[in-house]
């Protein structure tokens, strides 16, 4: 057999076949809500109420529009933007100077503060749901610093969420570029700092949009810690959103447009941006 | 700085140093090398540090301190007067005998049987999908992006759709089971009832499995084309080539992947919420909503931390008791 190994003119129609029907499995399983998403935004409350449809008997824009009227959209849009941005950001810059760190020198308690960041990833939210939820009204009553109900305390606790992977990935896109670049720019007069941002970063800037795209979804799709942490005027996108549901009338067709619309900036960023993901978990995560 | 001396290359250049060759060096940083290379680390670390003390660690103290306390909302503003119970908390929560810890124990069984179908069949699709998109063909990259979309949508706007598609009257499942294929004799409830469990798998399969996908992927194409050009040669047929080199090869990968999808579906909050609301049916009542339930819904934290502590040393020893069985076992492959 000449054929080179794992090229489709050595695939036999057995392994084709089976090709063919599982990926077509998977992509109906994978596209069936994206369908009832899009199609069912585009009916009128009649049609969404009785029984389904696949296809739209009437099309209507109407439910983008009301959307914004029937829950404050806009606001818990701002609220959800301001939240995952400003977490995303710190997180970043923090896990950056983390995996330098981790990555460049060598110091005691190395190996215990890596194990014990990505350790913290493995336990319940609702273990430290309760007492940081006590903690920051406590240190609310006793300061006068708003945590509690703020965007600022939902900002701390969702950097903290995407750290561990973010410091973890960056050590080996760190690892993966050569050490002497840095010691060169230090030898001509660069301190460590400038050596960071002026060589390392801008060779790593794959892994850190792989980062920042992680941290970004990670702000922007957790409920746990919202629907606790958030009050009306900071509710974000994952609490707000099930305020089309709760009413006696729930307006299916306004929650589908709406999980659309939030869904757009993430869905279209992450698909531009995954193969960063890819290449960051192929270099760093899989070793 | 005695870490310094950990650093062989470090202790030359502080040797160096102190034989008095500074000469040429004499336009080195103005910080001292020593303290440069023993503090900078430390420093650099220092955020990250302060956020998990503040977010994690402390708070993972606070709730181990608060379990053993009598927690009630009357403490929430001073929970330090809170009084002292000894292990009350826990003995509530573990006499299965008693409401409070037979529905512990029936939310701990219903959690065991939906992780291991959740993490069974997301893994199952996982390496389905990463092995068929191994090999170049057209659509492959198209493919690759329609399979993480779940991943890229936020938890929320998927699971409230898929909500709606298990609606009893306007659902898309009734419509095709019922009206079009006619299985049932009547519409079912999946949001409540005993379906329910059915449409909690379902839906965390369908949130799961692309982040084992993406795993999967990542770490096929570290594997040496030359192994499966050897192979060919020798005759495998590409059967044979996934069953000897592609399978075999995943496992260090497969050793973590499957440890995280079961710590992440163990814990999942965000599906059940968001596909049941704040009750969650009896057959889908999974930890975490439990315990959410048990603390938020009765404001009873004491009771609520107890269960929490006792779901952590679960966690921990399946981990612990994981990582010994799956390394032992793969030295001996290696041996």
């Amino acid at each position: 057999m000449p054929s080179p190994a794992r090229s489709p003119m050595a695939a036999p129609q057995s392994f084709l076949w089976t090709r063919r029907v599982v990926l077509t499995l998977l992509a109906g399983f994978v596209l069936l809500p994206v369908y009832v998403m899009i199609s069912s935004s585009l009916k009128p409350l009649q049609d969404v109420s009785g029984k389904f449809q696949w296809v739209p008997t009437r099309l209507t824009v109407q439910p983008y529009f009301d959307i914004w009227e029937t829950v404050p959209l806009a606001e818990y849009f701002v609220n959800s933007l301001i939240v995952a941005g400003s977490a995303t950001v710190l997180s970043v810059v923090i896990a950056v100077f983390s995996a330098y760190a981790v990555s460049r020198y060598s110091f005691r308690g190395k190996r215990v503060f890596t194990v014990t960041v990505l350790s913290t990833q493995m336990f319940p939210g609702i273990l430290f749901l309760l007492p940081l939820f006590l903690i920051f009204v406590n240190i609310g009553n006793s300061t006068g610093l708003a945590l509690y109900g703020s965007r600022g305390g939902l900002i701390l606790t969702y950097l903290t969420f995407s750290l561990p992977f973010s410091i973890w990935m960056l050590i080996g896109y760190f690892d993966s570029i050569p050490k002497d670049l840095d010691e060169a720019a230090m030898v001509d007069g660069c301190g460590p700092i400038r050596a960071l941002f002026r060589v390392v970063v801008p060779a790593a800037v794959p892994g850190i949009v792989a980062v920042s795209v992680y941290a970004f979804m990670t702000a922007w799709g957790e409920v746990l810690f919202a629907s606790v942490m958030t009050n009306d005027a900071t509710r974000t996108l994952a609490v707000g959103l099930q305020g089309y549901a709760t009413q006696n009338d729930v307006y299916w067709n306004q929650v589908m447009a709406a999980s659309l619309v939030v869904s757009v900036p993430v869905v279209a960023g992450f698909l531009l941006l995954q193969r960063y993901l890819v290449a960051g978990l192929t270099a760093g995560a899989v070793k | 700085m005695t870490a310094v001396t950990t650093d062989p290359r470090a202790a030359e250049s502080d040797r160096e140093r102190s034989t008095g060759t500074g000469g040429a060096r004499r336009r080195l940083p103005r910080i001292p090398d020593r303290i440069r290379r023993g503090g900078l680390p430390y420093l650099l670390l220092l955020p990250a540090v302060l956020l998990e003390l503040l977010i994690h660690l402390i708070p993972m103290i606070i709730g181990i301190v608060m379990s053993f306390r009598q927690l009630t909302q009357f403490y929430i503003n001073n929970w330090g007067g809170a009084p002292w119970t000894g292990l009350d908390n826990y003995s509530i929560a573990v006499d299965f005998n008693a409401p409070i810890g037979e529905a512990l124990l029936h939310s701990f069984l219903v959690t065991c049987v939906f992780t291991f179908f959740a993490v069974g069949l997301s893994w199952l699709f996982g390496v389905a999908a990463a092995i068929m998109l191994q090999e170049n063909f057209r659509g492959r990259g198209f493919l690759r992006a329609v399979f993480l979309v779940p991943y890229a949508l936020p938890v929320y706007a998927a699971v409230i759709t898929w909500a709606f598609m298990f609606q009893r009257d306007n659902g898309l499942v009734n419509h095709v089971l019922h009206d079009q294929l006619g299985l049932t004799d009547q519409p079912s409830f999946w949001l409540i009832g005993d379906n329910s469990i059915y449409a909690l798998i379902i839906v965390s399969v369908w949130k799961g499995w692309p982040f084992a996908f993406l795993m999967l992927m990542a770490a096929l194409q570290n594997i040496p084309r030359e192994l499966y050009e050897a192979a060919s040669i020798d005759g495998a047929g590409i059967w044979q080539q996934i069953r000897r080199i592609t399978l075999p090869s995943l496992r260090p990968v497969n050793q973590v992947l499957v440890l995280v999808l079961f710590l992440w579906t163990f814990n999942d909050f965000n599906t059940p919420y968001v596909l049941f609301g704040k009750s969650a049916p009896e057959n889908a009542d999974l930890i975490s909503i439990h315990i959410y339930q048990s603390s938020f819904v009765t404001w009873n934290f004491g009771s609520g931390s107890a269960m929490s502590v006792l779901l952590l040393l679960f966690l921990l020893v399946v981990t612990a008791v994981y990582l010994f069985l799956t390394s032992r076992g793969r030295r001996g492959a290696d041996a």
